[in-house]
């Protein structure tokens, strides 16, 4: 029972199955393409043992591609996590609440108007993001903020940046558009090690931020009365942890575009595996890593020589997704 | 400083509306207080402020002779626990990993789990009797049971005033009785402070041993549930004319309301 207490050993047990399927899916993932290599030449390149075709091959092209998707991944799995268990809603993801939403306005602000390069359209993605959650903050603020009013203020802002963003499309020239709707659809195409870096820093200091709140975000899960009583923060907790969940989501999607259903799945599932109530966030990282690099394997491999962006894959696995969602939480009256 | 918990004059407001004026509320230590008054008469904002989950306008909250306010707010919560109104458990919990996080103002980041947390939430499971039920969620749950749950949560928190917000409302009789038994039980057992919003002032009467009735915001009458409850009070308190007998079962006072029209002529 104590063990049961701390940490339930089936959570540990699907942490390292979750670890073993991403390694091995990064592994295949960098084997496969034009240029096939098995599985033990990977690891060889990696180690450092192998021929100096199959390294570049694989440090240079590859690995950059899936190690930027299992980063991205993991961060969109914490922010999602988060903020589901803050709204108490499992639709209180980025992906729905409006961030991802100002992150593509701000992106493609930076695209159409300010014609901006590649940093500055990442940074146009984090302002936009960074910006909208802010919105969103205040607009549901009345004394504090409850769950249902953050998703359902969030929805509406969320419609509202999307017009903004077709707003700005129409008036743009085709290539501004072409390259809009790339960054849009989200993609991990061309990724190199400048990608990594930046994720692989921003989860270095968000990661530990997260496990030191996630004690206190299960507290609040019993409610805010219950929380204070218990001798949480309420507001100062929550602001703290939406603040962590909007600056991972934001990393995320200046790395990769606005990449939607990772966020919002990968919590759900890691519960379900698990079968542990509330914020299991190293689990909810590992499966949204596994998801991501699982599915940008797919959308490289699914239709031959076509390449299909990632977010196209994981855009309608959402769908499905949310709509077995929304009638789910109907039949419990929860919708 | 003798230790309890005490308001002097309490102003509680919300945005604007005040509700209570000029409150003194004293909860003697060691008793089950029963807090009862009409709809809307400002008694669970008073427990509110008591468990400092709202700050009053004016006045001050005692605890341990210190302001409330003043202490960090971990501290006050080992020492004074609430279970509030209308409780909704997270999706999938456990009635374990619930009572499990009554613990939280005993651990911090370097003392996660521990042997004394592990015993007080055996203990706590064991005094309301959901040791069986350890295993299972919550939501499934009778109404009963998942009080129990709650209060569990909240007796593992190892407080010595405890607070209760209505804890019997939308339960029937039988789990009412059953809730309030515990309550009782716990109260003499482990010599607990109990403090009780509660509905039925029958309830009141039988199980506690401090009454504090409240109307419009003030407290018009405290004490022995026996000294304190008649004919007269009722009226006062909800605007029911009634006759007060003995309870056959308990010898406390026994609220009867009267028929419309009849108590006017039966006088």
């Amino acid at each position: 029972m104590t063990a049961a207490l701390r940490i339930p050993p089936r959570s540990v047990g699907v942490g390292l199955a979750l670890s073993a399927t991403l390694l091995a899916l990064l592994v295949v993932s960098v084997g496969t393409g034009e240029f096939e290599i098995p599985p033990g030449d990977v690891v060889a390149a990696l180690a450092g043992q192998g021929d100096r075709s199959t390294e570049f091959v694989v440090e240079t092209l590859r690995l950059p591609r899936a190690l930027t998707g299992a980063l991205v991944g993991a961060a969109l799995g914490i922010g999602g996590a988060i903020f589901q268990s803050v709204t108490r809603n499992p639709l209180g993801s980025p992906d729905i609440v409006g961030f991802m939403q100002g992150a593509a306005a701000g992106a493609v602000l930076e695209i159409v108007v300010l014609g901006g390069g590649a940093f500055a359209i990442a940074a146009g993605s984090v302002v936009g993001g960074v910006g909208a959650a802010a919105l969103v903050y205040v607009l549901a603020y009345r004394g504090g903020v409850t769950g249902y009013r953050l998703v359902l203020v969030g929805i509406g802002i969320s419609a509202m940046l999307i017009a903004v963003t077709d707003y700005l499309l129409t008036r743009s020239t085709l290539d501004q558009a072409l390259a809009a709707q790339v960054w849009l659809t989200g993609s991990l195409n061309g990724r190199g090690w400048e990608h990594v870096r930046p994720v692989a820093a921003g989860l270095a200091v968000l990661l530990p931020v997260a496990a030191l709140l996630a004690r206190p975000l299960r507290t609040l899960e019993l409610g805010d009365d219950a929380a204070r009583a218990l001798g949480v923060p309420v507001e100062r907790a929550r602001l703290a942890l939406i603040a962590v969940a909007v600056a991972l989501t934001a990393i995320a999607t200046a790395s990769a575009g606005p990449i939607v259903f990772v966020a919002l799945a990968a919590p759900q599932i890691a519960r379900r595996l698990t079968r542990v109530a509330g914020p299991g966030v190293g689990c909810a990282a590992l499966t949204g890593a596994v998801l991501l690099v699982g599915a940008d394997f797919l959308s490289q491999r699914l239709f031959g020589d076509v390449q299909l962006p990632v977010g196209v894959v994981t855009g309608v696995a959402g769908g499905a997704y949310l709509a077995w969602l929304l009638a789910h939480e109907w039949r419990r009256g929860a919708g | 400083m003798s230790g309890g918990l005490e308001g002097r004059e309490l102003t509680l407001a919300y945005d604007g509306r005040v509700v209570a004026e000029r409150l003194d509320a004293l909860i003697p230590e060691g008793s089950f207080t029963a807090v009862v008054g009409a709809n809307a008469c400002g008694k669970s904002t008073l427990l509110r402020a008591l468990a400092r989950l709202m700050r009053p306008r004016a006045g001050t909250v005692l605890l341990d002779g210190r302001a409330i306010h003043s202490i960090p707010t971990k501290e006050v919560a080992r020492r004074v626990g609430l279970l509030p109104q209308g409780v909704v458990a997270p999706d999938a919990i456990t009635v374990e990993d619930l009572v499990a996080r009554g613990r939280y103002p005993h651990q911090g980041i370097l003392r996660q789990w521990s042997r004394g947390d592990e015993l007080a939430v055996r203990a706590a499971m064991r005094a309301t009797r959901v040791g069986d039920l350890a295993e299972r969620p919550v939501e499934e749950l009778s109404g009963g049971q998942r009080q129990r749950a709650w209060l569990a949560m909240v007796l593992a928190q190892e407080t010595p005033f405890v607070l209760l917000d209505e804890p019997t409302t939308f339960l029937d009789i039988a789990h009412q009785v059953e809730v309030l038994d515990l309550c009782a039980e716990l109260h003499e057992r482990e010599g607990r402070t109990l403090v009780a919003v509660l509905h039925d002032l029958n309830h009141a009467c039988r199980y506690a041993t401090h009454l504090i009735a409240m109307a419009d915001g003030g407290i018009v009458a405290e004490g022995d549930p026996t000294e304190v409850v008649d004919a007269a009070l009722v009226e006062r308190v909800f605007g029911l004319r009634c006759k007060v007998i003995e309870d056959p079962e308990s010898g406390t006072p026994l609220v009867v309301p009267a028929m419309r029209g009849r108590a006017a002529a039966g006088r």
